[in-house]
């Protein structure tokens, strides 16, 4: 399965999404112009991924700061996440940031998935 | 007074104006926690601005976004004019954020993320909510009637220094 490698920008999240090598991740700042634009790449790779899966994936969320059209994609992307067995989400938040904390709280109140909780 | 910018607004323009304040608090030693939500609720002002401001708008109808520091407080202003027939749409939003308490936001941003599509402008419906969960103020709004079919909508929040 190709790997999906985009390079972070300042209002675009880094994504690594790479089966052979078992990284998922998506990191930095998600405040694009177009979110539903920007994440479908994103949902299209998550649906393949399903249909031929690790046995586990950890699936890592580093986000510094997301804007409320990403949160909804974000869910989206959790959503595909949940029909997938073997995903589990590990939410980062720096030390400081009880909103990311929060942020994550919620989506894990949002999906069926289970969530491990870490900072940096 | 930290920044005023009118004219015209872009994604472009908005990570030029998110950066300069960035930069700003940062020189200035802000408290981290405080830095993050001045520059949440920018965004979403911002975005709420290059979204629905109305693009036919002649230049003197222009969007303004200014913002401000005092001892206690960041202050951040939006305007922007406004169809008179979306007024009672965003009143009834604006009206309904500000009886919430915090749990109330919070659980009103659960409904909306759970049950909302993104709109074809590419809003999810959330920006006036997070705005208050962020700033943890009422947020402050007026419409000025511009003689025509539009008003100016203006729109302040407060984020209180630690």
């Amino acid at each position: 399965m190709e790997i999906l490698n985009l390079e972070g920008a300042e209002d675009t999240p880094k994504i690594m999404l790479d089966k052979a090598n078992g990284i998922f991740e998506i990191s930095g700042r998600s405040l694009p112009e177009d979110s539903a634009e920007f994440y479908q790449p994103i949902l299209d790779w998550i649906e393949a991924y399903g249909n031929d899966h690790n046995p586990s994936t950890d699936f890592i969320f580093k986000l510094e700061y997301f804007n409320t059209a990403s949160s909804k994609l974000i869910l989206d992307v959790l959503s595909a996440l949940e029909d997938i067995d073997g995903v589990n989400i590990i939410w980062y938040f720096h030390e400081d940031d009880e909103d990311m904390e929060e942020a994550g709280e919620e989506f894990s109140e949002l999906v069926e998935l289970p969530f491990e909780f870490k900072t940096y | 007074m930290i920044l005023a910018y009118e004219g015209e607004f872009t994604q472009e323009i908005t990570k030029s104006i998110l950066a300069m304040v960035e930069r700003n608090m940062d020189s200035t030693g802000e408290d981290s926690s405080i830095k993050r939500k001045v520059f949440n609720v920018m965004v979403e002002s911002l975005q709420n601005i290059v979204k629905h401001a109305d693009n036919n708008s002649s230049k003197s109808h222009s969007a303004v976004f200014m913002v401000g520091k005092q001892k206690e407080q960041y202050t951040i202003i939006s305007g922007n004019p406004m169809n008179n027939d979306t007024i009672d749409l965003v009143k009834d939003k604006i009206d309904k954020v500000n009886e919430l308490d915090k749990d109330g936001l919070k659980a009103y941003y659960k409904d909306i993320i759970k049950n909302t599509k993104i709109s074809e402008k590419g809003g999810a419906g959330l920006g006036f909510v997070d705005m208050a969960r962020k700033s943890g103020q009422k947020l402050v709004y007026d419409f000025q009637d511009m003689g025509t079919d539009k008003s100016f909508f203006a729109l302040k929040s407060s984020i209180e220094r630690l």
